[in-house]
């Protein structure tokens, strides 16, 4: 049988995660559910087009998409060249948002000039320690293994600042009892060597469905639907 | 034991992969070590180069660095391989490194255990009229594995300890484990004081082991 | 495939972190020998409660690995907050003094057991002699006994020293950029893991083989002084 895409029958396939909490993950009843989730349906709306979302790993997302599984994936996928040479991304639908975070009442300023000096703690590799070591040459910076250490050092009182994805934290460290007598602080940082943001993928030839992505995209924000559904689970906005 | 907080399963299943992991390296790190020696003794100098290389490099080295290597360095050789970005097994890449450490440490001591074997045995054998390779492995292999016992066996203490290396890029031994629960239960003196005690048991087993093998081959030597 | 011109940008960085690598070296073989002398004589003191202290200390360092004790002292005193708001906590919060702690300790459990058997292994001619000389019991241990053991003992602590450059590596896991850190820093910025450990690795080999010669060096002249 010809393999066509999906939406020959008129059902369109979408492709997210499922066990990324809080963009998609699966309730107590198994439905998926999250930021995504709500996204890729407010998205079908727009479009006029029934769809189906469906469960992919992360490692065969973008294998899947090729194979012609599914038309999209809403999965939270960040924009890198990498992945540019195989799929097609709509415009950003989600900043990757950085922020430090230090102890309650540290003054806002996070510029270089005032964190001259000052230990700052992050994950080696991420692109937050990218920035740092190009951005912040005069702070004493600290490379971990993983967030969790740095996040350890800074309840031990051995840095003074963090710097790592926003809405991680928030989620994930800010959740914790240790971190009571920590904060942001700061603005939000994006852009730059904080990276391109997240966005949706459709196969390269996808030429015409990548169009009405980002026409309904546009028209989510524009009359407020994006920022209501990020309100069902963050107190900020993403963009 | 309340004060481990439900985390006594966790790390007796890091213990068990910590002896896993030993016992892997054990065996491929001997093979590399005899590999090394027979390198090393070679009567062709190219040969004895390879082998004196080896066996440098891998003394001269951190064990760390050498996990870091074959853990970035073997998931970088996949990736390129494969198209994608691979993690190559950190149980596997941990095994490679201990054991290309280890077996250089053995090569030596089979060297040092081979040269103490005095020449006199190998004349006798000679007269005797055994050929070379039944002189080897009947008269002179047994005295030098006598004679290598001891360092080998306190090589592989050092094998077993050096196991919590590979906790660093991943491996789900039992510094591993310690380090998952003290995340989790803010009790870092707590866990790391467990796993040093379970550290303690292993290698203290192993001590008695050896005491006890070293007393066997001194009594049949008595013989 | 290897990226020579690679390996050309990031060796500056690697030697320039050398230089901490053998400060590290230098303050562990230092701390480790000052803690080594008095276990070293606790292992053959009279009194059995001493004697089983030394011998506890040497079990337990010896028995357990080099990073979990970098890790009780570095991550520990995260538990308690009575530590953190001691005089204490100045020294343990930098990493450097954990490092060095923890090695020194680790090190004199291997220094003090070789020293030990050394000085119990002077022989008691030698002692005889020198109390018909006239020298009193601690001039004696101090101008007989302790350099014939340290002559014993050196080739066993020279390769000590070597060892201890290798563990300073352990230092990269608790923040310091060191040579191995600042491998793993460069090669996480670069994506040429093969490129930066090689590079690493030549480093340690060029400061293990300057150690190895400057120690046989000094042993020679230890047996020849004239």
């Amino acid at each position: 049988m010809w393999m066509g895409p999906s939406y020959a029958q008129g059902i369109h396939r979408v492709a997210t995660e499922g066990s990324y909490p809080p963009w998609s993950f699966r309730d107590t009843d198994g439905v998926l559910r999250g930021w995504d989730v709500d996204i890729a349906n407010a998205l079908c709306e727009r479009m006029k087009l029934r769809c189906e979302i469906v469960a992919q790993d992360w490692d065969g997302i973008i294998p899947g998409l090729l194979a012609r599984k599914y038309d999209l994936i809403v999965a939270s996928m960040a924009i890198t060249e990498q992945r540019r040479q195989r799929v097609a991304f709509s415009s950003k639908y989600k900043e990757t948002i950085s922020r430090f975070i230090a102890k309650k009442g540290t003054p806002a300023d996070v510029s270089p000039a005032a964190l001259k000096g000052k230990v700052i703690g992050v994950q080696r590799g991420s692109i937050q320690a990218a920035y740092l070591a190009q951005i912040y040459r005069q702070s004493d910076l600290k490379f971990y293994d993983t967030a969790q250490a740095a996040e350890l050092d800074l309840v031990a009182g051995r840095v003074d600042y963090i710097l790592g994805n926003m809405v991680t934290y928030h989620v994930g460290f800010l959740k914790t009892p240790a971190a009571g007598a920590f904060a942001f602080t700061g603005p939000n940082l994006t852009g730059g060597l904080l990276g391109e943001g997240n966005a949706i993928a459709v196969r390269k030839d996808d030429t015409e469905l990548l169009a009405r992505v980002n026409a309904a995209l546009d028209a989510l924000r524009a009359d407020g639907t994006y920022d209501r559904i990020t309100a069902k689970y963050f107190p900020f906005k993403l963009m | 034991m309340v004060f481990l907080h439900g985390f006594e399963t966790q790390l007796l299943l890091g213990a068990a992969s910590t002896v896993q992991l030993a016992a892997a390296a054990l065996a491929l790190g001997t093979l590399l070590g005899a590999c090394g020696c027979s390198l090393r003794l070679s009567r062709r100098r190219p040969l004895r180069a390879v082998g004196h290389a080896y066996i440098a490099s891998m003394r001269g080295v951190p064990d760390l660095l050498i996990v870091f290597a074959a853990f970035f360095g073997g998931s970088w050789a996949l990736g390129t391989v494969s198209g994608g970005t691979v993690d190559l097994n950190p149980f596997v890449a941990g095994t490679i490194a201990l054991a290309l450490s280890f077996g250089a440490y053995v090569a030596e001591i089979a060297r040092g255990a081979l040269a103490s074997v005095p020449k006199t045995q190998r004349e006798a054998a000679r007269t005797l009229g055994l050929s070379r390779w039944r002189a080897l492995c009947c008269v002179i292999f047994p005295q030098a594995a006598r004679a290598a016992l001891a360092p080998f066996g306190n090589q592989t203490i050092v094998l077993l300890k050096q196991t919590s290396i590979v906790s660093i890029v991943g491996c789900d031994e039992l510094m591993r484990k310690a380090a998952e629960a003290a995340g989790a239960t803010r009790e870092p003196f707590t866990m790391y004081l467990a796993a040093a005690c379970i550290y303690l048991v292993l290698t203290s087993l192993l001590s008695i082991g050896l005491a006890w093998a070293e007393g066997r081959v001194l009594r049949l030597d008595a013989r | 495939m290897f990226d020579l011109s690679l390996l050309g940008i990031v060796m500056p960085a690697l030697l320039k972190s050398a230089i901490l690598t053998l400060q590290l070296t230098t303050a562990v073989v230092l701390g480790g020998a000052v803690i080594a002398l008095p276990v070293a004589l606790a292992t053959n003191a009279s009194l059995s409660p001493v004697r089983a202290m030394a011998q506890a200390y040497i079990l337990f360092f010896r028995g357990t690995p080099a990073l979990v004790q970098l890790f009780l002292l570095y991550h520990g005193p995260g538990q308690f907050d009575v530590v953190r708001a001691s005089w204490l906590w100045p020294i343990l919060r930098d990493p450097v003094w954990c490092v060095v702690g923890a090695l020194s300790l680790n090190s004199a459990a291997y220094a003090g057991k070789t020293f030990g058997a050394a000085l119990a292994a002077v022989p008691r001619t030698t002692r005889e002699a020198a109390r018909t000389l006239g020298l009193k019991r601690r001039q004696a241990f101090w101008l007989i006994d302790v350099p014939l053991a340290l002559r014993t003992a050196l080739p066993a602590l020279g390769n000590d020293v070597i060892l201890t450059c290798k563990a300073t590596s352990l230092a990269s896991t608790v923040t310091l950029l060191e040579l191995t850190g600042t491998a793993r820093l460069l090669s996480s910025e670069t994506y040429a893991p093969v490129e930066v450990f090689a590079g690493a690795g030549a480093v340690y080999l060029a400061l293990n083989y300057t150690l190895m010669v400057g120690l046989r060096r000094f042993e020679a002249r230890l047996h020849h002084p004239h």
